[in-house]
C-alpha cells in the first residue's frame, strides 16, 4: 500500500508545469481569453504532442490508456497555469465514448479524440439548474434531438457535442451530434471565466447518434468531471497561495515585509491549513475512480462541492492579502478568481452535490 | 481502500426513525469522561516512527506507485486477523473486565491493562498486530508500514472488544521520542512497559510563566554528583495525579541563551519532593494538575538526549502530540456518534437527517473528516520514503483540532436545547457525552501549543515567512537582561 505519486506522474507534471509556464504565460491566457472562442489551435496542437487529450485513452484507440488520477494531475496544471481552452469538456466527452460507446463507435471516434483533432465537448446542463440526468427534459425521438442544453463548454469550437438526452422510452442516454449537424442553434454567452466559454445550444431536429454501450457511461463522466474540476480548482488556489506568499515576503508597509505581521501569517496559515488536506482528498477520489467504484460516485460529489468552495475562499483570501493591486484588471489574480467561479457553477454548486452524496449514503 | 473502513461505518446502516431511548444513545455515543479526548485519542496511524526506522520501512514497501485497493491477500489478512481474536480473546476474556476507571474508558475503545489484557496483547503483538512501528527489541512488532492491514485491525479489534494499542502521553509522545533520541539503556527500560500499560506517564512542559513561549520556562535542574536537583512548578500536567513518571523540560544551564539551557529529564513521579495539586477545568472535572519540586534528586541517567538540548529532544515530542491531537480518528468517532444521533433524534417532529441544512453540514464535515485521513495516509507514506513532509507535516493539530471543534459544535446544533443537559444527566441524549465533546474541543485547541502558535508555525516553517518581530525584540531584550 502506497499513498502518493510515482515517478513518473511526478515527471510527467513537471513536465506540463515547465511547458505551461514557458508557453502560456499570463500575457498569453489574456491574449487568448480575448478572442471570441478562448481556443487557441496552436496550444491546443502543442497540448496534445504532450499526449494530454489522450491520456486516458485506451492504447488500442491510441491513448496512453493511463487512469483518471493521471488525467487529474494535468487537470490541475493546467488549473494552475489558468490554461484556456476545451480541455474539460473534451475530457468528458472522451469519458462518455470509453465507458458509454459501443466497440465500433470506439474505434471509429477515439482515436482523432486521443491525438486532439477531433475536439469533443459535452452538453449537460438544462434550465433550472438541472445537472440531474434524471431531470433532463431534451428528447431523442429516434429521428433526431430536441430540447436546450445550457453552459456547453467551447460549443462553438468542438467538432462533436455529446449531448444528455432522454429517450421515447424515457432513457437517459448520450447522443453525439457533428459540427454542422441542421438544427443546431448556438447562443453566445458573456461569461465570468473567459478561459473557458460557454454557449447555450438549442437542438430541433438534429440529427444525431445514440452511443450504444453501457448507460452507466454518463455517470462515470460526470463522476470524472467532478474530479477533474476538483484537481483544476486544487491547482488555481495553489497558485493563489504562492503568489500571495510571495508579495506578503516583497511587499513592504510601515518599514518591514507585510508578511511579518502576524495577521498576514495566520491568513496565509488558515489557506495553507485547508489545502493540504484538499490534495490528498482528491487523489483518493481519481485513484477510486479506477479502483473502488463503489466509493467513485459519492467521492467525487463530495470533492466537487469541496475543492470549489475552497477554491472560493483561497482566491478571496488571496485578493485580499494584495491589496489594492489585487482588485486591478492588470493584476492578474482575478483569472483564477474567475475559474473558481467556474469551477462552482459548472456541473451543478456545492449544495447539490452534497445532497447527493447525502442520498448516496442512504440518509 | 475498500467498502470495509471508509463509508461503511456501523451507524450509516442504522434505520433513522423515531427517537431511541437515552441508554441504547449512550452506548453507541463516544464515551468516557472529558480526560479521555484528551488523553486517550485514538493511536496516530504512526507519528512515532523514528526517523532511523525509516530504511526498514521502506524495504517492505512494495510497488512504488498509488495503490489503495482491498487486495485479495487483505481478505485473507482479515481471516487471520478473526482467527487470532477467536482463539485469544474469548467470551469469557471479554466479561472479565475489571470495572472501568472513569478515564479508563475511551470513546469505544478497550483500553484495559488488567492482566488477562496484558496477556493477549503480548500475544497480539508477537503475531505483528500491534505497536508495528515499534522495533521487536523494545517490545514492538516491526512490521512493514501499511495502513490497509492496521485498519483492518482496529476495526476488527474493536468488533471484538479485545485490547489494541494503549494510546495517550507515553505509548504516543514518549515512546517515538526515546525511538529517536533515547539511549539504549532507556528504550530497554521504558518502552515494552509503557506498551504494556505497566508504566504511566505525564508531560511536565508548561510552566505559570511559561504558556505559548514555552521555552522561557524556570524550573531547575542543578547537578549535584550523578543526580539533578529539580526545584520548580509545572502547570497543566494531566495524569500527574496517577503517572508513575514524567517526562519533563527543565532549564539545567541558566547561563545559556534560553533554547539552549534546557533539558529533557525522565522523572520518577514516587521521588521524595513532589507534590501533586489537582486544578479544575470549564468542564467541572479534575483531570489536570499543578507539579511542585522541592529538591527532588534525578539520575542523571534519566537524561534524554545530551544535556542542553532538550528543546530538539521536545520538538520532536510535540511534533507527536501535535500528530496525536491531529488526528483524523478522534474527528471520525464524533461524527460516527452525529451520524447515529442524526437518524435517532427528532427535530421539530422529523427526524433530523431529513433537515436539509443538518444532511449539508454532515456531509460537508465528512468530506474534512475523510481529507485528514487521507492526508494521514499522506504523510505515512512520505514518512515511509524517507521524504521530508514539509508543510503538509505541519498543519494537521490546527486542521485536526479546528474539525473536532466543527464537529463536536454540529452535534450540538442537533441536541438543539437538550444540549444544555450536562455530562452525566440520564435525561440527557447519549448521556450528555456530546457536550463533553464540545468543550474538549476548545482543550485540544490549546493543547499541544495553541491555533494561533500552530499558524505561527505553518507560516514561518511553512511558508517561510519571516519570524515575528515582536517576538524576536522580546528575545533580544531577554538576551541582554539574562
Amino acid at each position: 500500500m502506497d499513498f502518493g505519486l510515482s515517478q513518473d506522474q511526478l515527471l510527467f507534471q513537471q513536465t506540463l508545469r515547465r511547458f505551461l509556464t514557458e508557453q502560456c504565460p499570463t500575457t498569453r491566457v489574456r491574449a487568448i481569453m480575448e478572442t471570441e472562442t478562448a481556443h487557441d489551435p496552436a496550444l491546443w496542437q502543442a497540448l496534445s504532442e504532450l499526449g494530454v487529450p489522450g491520456l486516458i485513452v485506451p492504447p488500442e484507440y491510441g491513448g496512453a490508456g493511463l487512469e483518471l488520477l493521471d488525467l487529474a494531475l494535468a487537470a490541475e496544471e493546467l488549473g494552475y497555469a489558468c490554461t484556456p481552452g476545451p480541455f474539460l469538456g473534451h475530457a468528458l466527452a472522451a469519458v462518455c465514448v470509453i465507458e458509454g460507446a459501443s466497440e465500433e463507435q470506439r474505434r471509429s471516434w477515439l482515436p482523432a479524440m486521443a491525438e486532439g483533432k477531433s475536439i469533443g465537448t459535452v452538453a449537460w446542463g438544462e434550465a433550472g439548474s438541472q445537472w440531474d440526468p434524471q431531470h433532463w427534459s431534451t428528447t431523442f425521438d429516434g429521428q433526431g434531438l430536441n430540447g436546450q442544453k445550457l453552459f456547453v463548454p467551447f460549443a462553438n469550437v468542438a467538432d462533436a457535442l455529446f449531448v444528455g438526452a432522454r429517450s421515447a422510452d424515457g432513457r437517459v442516454g448520450v447522443y453525439r451530434v457533428e459540427r454542422g449537424a441542421p438544427g443546431v442553434t448556438i447562443t453566445p454567452l458573456s461569461v465570468v471565466d473567459m478561459t473557458r466559454k460557454v454557449q447555450h445550444v438549442r437542438f430541433e431536429g438534429t440529427p444525431a447518434t445514440p452511443l450504444e454501450g453501457p448507460a452507466s457511461g454518463l455517470q462515470r463522466a460526470i463522476d470524472a468531471g467532478c474530479i477533474l474540476i476538483a484537481a483544476d480548482a486544487f491547482g488555481g488556489s495553489r497558485r493563489c497561495l504562492e503568489m500571495a506568499v510571495s508579495y506578503a515576503k516583497t511587499r513592504e508597509q510601515f518599514g518591514q515585509v507585510i508578511g511579518a505581521f502576524q495577521a498576514v501569517k495566520h491568513q496565509l496559515a488558515n489557506m495553507a491549513c485547508e489545502l493540504e488536506p484538499a490534495l490528498s482528498l482528491w487523489w483518493y477520489a481519481a485513484h477510486a475512480y479506477d479502483h473502488i467504484r463503489d466509493q467513485a460516485e459519492r467521492h467525487a460529489a463530495m470533492v466537487k462541492a469541496h475543492l470549489t468552495d475552497l477554491y472560493d475562499r483561497i482566491t478571496r483570501d488571496a485578493t485580499e492579502l494584495h491589496g489594492g493591486i489585487g482588485f486591478t484588471w492588470e493584476f492578474d489574480l482575478h483569472l483564477w478568481f474567475r475559474r473558481a467561479v467556474f469551477d462552482r457553477g459548472f456541473l451543478g454548486d456545492a449544495h447539490y452535490h452534497r445532497e447527493r452524496a447525502a442520498k448516496l449514503a442512504g440518509w | 481502500m475498500g467498502t470495509a473502513t471508509v463509508g461503511a461505518l456501523p451507524f450509516l446502516s442504522v434505520p433513522g426513525t423515531g427517537t431511541r431511548r437515552n441508554a441504547e444513545l449512550a452506548q453507541c455515543a463516544p464515551r468516557g469522561t472529558q480526560s479521555e479526548w484528551k488523553r486517550f485519542l485514538p493511536a496516530p496511524a504512526l507519528p512515532g516512527c523514528a526517523k532511523k526506522e525509516h530504511s526498514v520501512i521502506a524495504q517492505f514497501l512494495e510497488v512504488p506507485i498509488m495503490d489503495l485497493r482491498f487486495r485479495p491477500e487483505y481478505e485473507v489478512f482479515r481471516e487471520e486477523v478473526r482467527a487470532f481474536l477467536a482463539e485469544h480473546w474469548t467470551d469469557d476474556d471479554r466479561a472479565s473486565a475489571p470495572p472501568l476507571n472513569p478515564r479508563g474508558m475511551s470513546l469505544g475503545l478497550a483500553i484495559r491493562t488488567d492482566e488477562r489484557a496484558t496477556r493477549f496483547r503480548l500475544a497480539a503483538i508477537e503475531r505483528g498486530y500491534l505497536y508495528r512501528h515499534v522495533p521487536r527489541r523494545y517490545g514492538g512488532s516491526e512490521q512493514p508500514f501499511d495502513p490497509l492491514k492496521l485498519a483492518i485491525i482496529q476495526e476488527e479489534f474493536r468488533k471484538a472488544g479485545a485490547p489494541g494499542e494503549l494510546i495517550g502521553q507515553g505509548p504516543s509522545m514518549l515512546v517515538p521520542t526515546l525511538l529517536e533520541h533515547g539511549t539504549e539503556e532507556q528504550k530497554q527500560r521504558f518502552i515494552r512497559d509503557t506498551l504494556l500499560g505497566k508504566i504511566q506517564w505525564c508531560q511536565g512542559y508548561s510552566e505559570p510563566g511559561a504558556g505559548s513561549d514555552l521555552a522561557s520556562l524556570r524550573t531547575r535542574a542543578e547537578l549535584d554528583g550523578d543526580f539533578f536537583v529539580v526545584n520548580g512548578h509545572k502547570i497543566w500536567t494531566s495524569n500527574a495525579d496517577t503517572a508513575d513518571w514524567m517526562f519533563a523540560l527543565v532549564r539545567t544551564d541558566p547561563e545559556k541563551p534560553k533554547h539552549e539551557g534546557i533539558s529533557y529529564l525522565l522523572i520518577d513521579m514516587k521521588s521524595p519532593g513532589i507534590t501533586v495539586r489537582p486544578l479544575r477545568q470549564m468542564t467541572g472535572e479534575a483531570d489536570f494538575n499543578e507539579v511542585f519540586f522541592d529538591n527532588v534528586r534525578v539520575p542523571v541517567a534519566n537524561l534524554v538526549g545530551k544535556r542542553g538540548q532538550g528543546w530538539a529532544v521536545s520538538r520532536s515530542t510535540l511534533k507527536h502530540e501535535r500528530n496525536l491531537i491531529g488526528s483524523s480518528l478522534l474527528s471520525e468517532r464524533v461524527l460516527e456518534g452525529v451520524r447515529y444521533l442524526a437518524h435517532a433524534l427528532e427535530l421539530r417532529g422529523r427526524p433530523a437527517i431529513q433537515d436539509p441544512v443538518l444532511r449539508a453540514r454532515l456531509v460537508e464535515l465528512e468530506t474534512k473528516v475523510l481529507a485528514n485521513r487521507y492526508h494521514g495516509y499522506r504523510l505515512l507514506t512520505m514518512q515511509a520514503r524517507g521524504e521530508d513532509p514539509g508543510i503538509a507535516g505541519l498543519v494537521t493539530k490546527l486542521y485536526g483540532s479546528t474539525l473536532g471543534y466543527e464537529v463536536a459544535r454540529l452535534a450540538m446544533d442537533l441536541l438543539s436545547d437538550r444540549g444544555l443537559l450536562a455530562p452525566g444527566e440520564s435525561e440527557a441524549p447519549a448521556m450528555g457525552m456530546f457536550l463533553t465533546a464540545y468543550m474538549w474541543s476548545l482543550g485540544i485547541l490549546i493543547a499541544g501549543g495553541t491555533a494561533n502558535i500552530q499558524r505561527n508555525v505553518i507560516a514561518e516553517r511553512g511558508l517561510g515567512l519571516p519570524r515575528d518581530p515582536a517576538t524576536q525584540r522580546g528575545q533580544a531584550r531577554e538576551r541582554k537582561e539574562g
